[in-house]
């Protein structure tokens, strides 16, 4: 079933980054800037985290081989996650966090609304329903990147800082891997390079209103596809699969 | 602090007899108050303590949980934890906005809570060391909450009483997913339900000192009793409580830390051991393993976030200001 690996690959991969990036926005619950943030981004990190349970039961399905979506999120190493490294990089401020998430969003709505029209029934219908929730990210996000933009000298400081700081990783989601060549020719998900336009539309919108550049990046960074993470991916891990480690083998 | 937001204040409504006579009718006749209702100033005042109070239970609850979020055991467990503390803060919410149709402010409320001045429930200065506390805490915490609650729905204050409808269902849906999380340790491995049994050692005395101190002993009673703020005494709560976790404890094989519990056929009801009130003050004046800790927490994050919320305003202000030239320019 060499079409199914590929395919598992690609949902694992995508599990990843929905998985990474909903813990970190929820380590941030209870400490938001303020009691709607302490709700908003518990919601999107719902959203993320329901999206990579769907992504890694499905991968179990075709694999078939008794695992399920714990086994992909607990009982692998650093060296096998798949996430590009920008969801796996700390929260920092809530400017980076923000603009993180613009990133990540106005990539992945594009992307879904093609899966969604594309030839996999179950990942389609997957995708139709990340479709709305992404486009709140994007929503979302966007307004805090042009308020903080926007907002004070101090907050615009930050807000372009965070640019400095992540704009490096972003080249990274328009990566391609052998598998997800695979399922592009397939027409199960879209090429990234289909949706740059998209993303840039978004950004650049976002970033006119926040007074923000998209700048020059003299070094790309990326590694995440094939397991070269940076050094916090680690910790996020072994806090994340603590108990899975600590108690191999039992129900919760 | 409370005094300069009050609406009533400017108004200076005298408090004649009669004045209070028609009040207190209206609550016998069970008459909803609302917010621009004439009321007594001792009455809006209990009222902004106890709905403050409340609120910052619920935010200061999202910490001891917000603890496990980043390690629960499954995937499952991880999303229906982070959606439980998300009610929680939603709680708050709704909360914060009942006592604002007193007349203070949430930023006032808040100050207070930082500054040591209002409390929250003692119960939140215990820690969660271990993945059972989250378990127990649903269960027993969020099962006191409820007992205190469910008579507040009927609250003679309107804002308050709805908003109470709303928290009381989304606890009890708490209480039934903590209990499955301790029931599900104690039907696991012997680690796992001695896990349970150590949590349940830890919260069951804290759990009965939520209800606050006995009838004897509590100030505020006598009179809220009258307002119908409250419908039962802090003893009849407590013990209802018991009645219903006893048999809880023993469906899952755990055992309550209490040797003098034990059914009483005359009362029908369970006996209990006697409350160590000395903690309870303890803790309640300052002195819980986690009092520093959750303040400092929610003081952190208050200061850290102080530029997002004044970017907030000072972009909302230049969006206003632009609107206005642009119309300008257009006449
Ligand atoms: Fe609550
Ligand atoms: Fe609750």
């Amino acid at each position: 079933m060499a079409s199914n690996s590929e395919l598992i690959d690609v949902l694992v991969t995508l599990g990843d980054d929905h998985l990474i990036l909903g813990h970190r926005l929820s380590q941030w619950c209870g400490h938001a800037p303020m009691l709607e943030e302490d709700l908003s981004m518990p919601n999107m990190a719902l959203d993320l985290i329901g999206q990579a349970r769907n992504l890694y039961s499905y991968a179990a399905d075709l694999e078939g081989r008794g695992r399920t979506e714990d086994d992909f999120a607990y009982l692998r190493s650093d060296r096998e996650y798949r996430n590009c490294l920008m969801v796996e990089r700390p929260n920092g401020d809530f400017a980076h966090t923000m603009l993180r998430q613009l990133y990540f969003a106005a990539f992945m709505k594009p992307f879904w609304e093609r899966v969604a029209a594309g030839s996999d029934d179950r990942l389609a219908s997957y995708a139709a329903k990340a479709v709305k929730e992404v486009s709140y990210h994007v929503r979302h996000a966007g307004e805090w990147v042009v308020r903080l933009g926007d907002g004070t000298e101090h907050s615009a400081a930050r807000m372009r800082e965070a640019v400095d700081a992540l704009h490096p990783y972003t080249d990274e989601l328009f990566t391609v891997t052998q598998p997800m060549r695979k399922a592009i020719e397939k027409g199960i998900i879209p090429d990234p390079k289909d949706i740059k336009d998209d993303w840039m539309v978004t950004i650049n919108l976002v970033f006119n209103q926040a007074f923000l550049a998209v700048p020059e990046v003299a070094f790309p960074q990326q590694g995440g596809r094939e397991g070269l993470h940076t050094e916090s991916l680690g910790h996020l891990l072994s806090e994340l699969q603590y108990m899975q480690r600590a108690y191999p083998g039992l129900s919760w | 602090m409370y005094s300069q937001g009050l609406t009533g204040e400017q108004s200076e409504l005298e408090e004649t007899p009669e004045f209070l006579a028609a009040f207190q009718a209206r609550i016998d006749r069970e008459e909803k108050i609302e917010p621009n209702d004439p009321m007594p100033a001792a009455y809006r005042k209990t009222l902004i303590r106890q709905i403050g109070q409340h609120a910052h239970s619920e935010i200061v609850g999202m910490l001891p949980e917000g603890n496990w979020i980043t390690r629960a055991p499954n995937l499952r467990r991880k999303a229906a934890l982070l959606a439980k503390v998300q009610d929680e803060g939603g709680h708050g919410l709704y909360l914060y906005a009942a006592a604002e149709t007193l007349g203070v402010s949430r930023e006032q409320m808040t100050e207070e809570l930082l500054c040591g001045k209002a409390k929250y429930s003692s119960i939140f200065n215990y820690p969660t060391p271990t993945w059972a506390d989250i378990g127990l805490i649903g269960w027993l915490v969020d099962g006191a909450a409820i007992m205190n609650q469910v008579p507040l729905c009927r609250c003679s204050y309107g804002p308050y009483s709805r908003a109470m409808i709303r928290v009381c269902k989304e606890e009890s849906f708490h209480q039934r997913q903590g209990y499955e999380i301790v029931r599900t340790l104690a039907e696991g491995s012997a680690e796992q339900k001695e896990m349970a049994q150590d949590a349940l050692n830890r919260w069951w005395w804290p759990s009965l000192m939520m209800f606050g101190p006995s009838d004897s002993d509590s100030v505020n009673s006598d009179q809220s009793m009258k307002w119908k703020i409250k419908r039962f005494t802090n003893d009849e709560l407590r013990q209802k409580f018991v009645d219903a976790t006893v048999v809880q404890a023993e469906k899952i094989g755990l055992t309550i830390p209490d040797p003098d519990l034990k059914w009483n056929e005359e009362r029908e009801h369970y006996d209990f051991g006697a409350i160590d009130w000395e903690e309870f003050w303890r803790v309640v004046k300052g002195g819980g393993p986690m009092n520093r800790d959750r303040i400092a927490a929610r003081k952190k994050a208050w200061d850290e976030g102080a530029w997002v919320r004044e970017a907030a305003l000072a972009h909302a202000r230049k969006r206003l200001e632009r609107e206005a030239a642009a119309k300008e320019a257009a006449e």
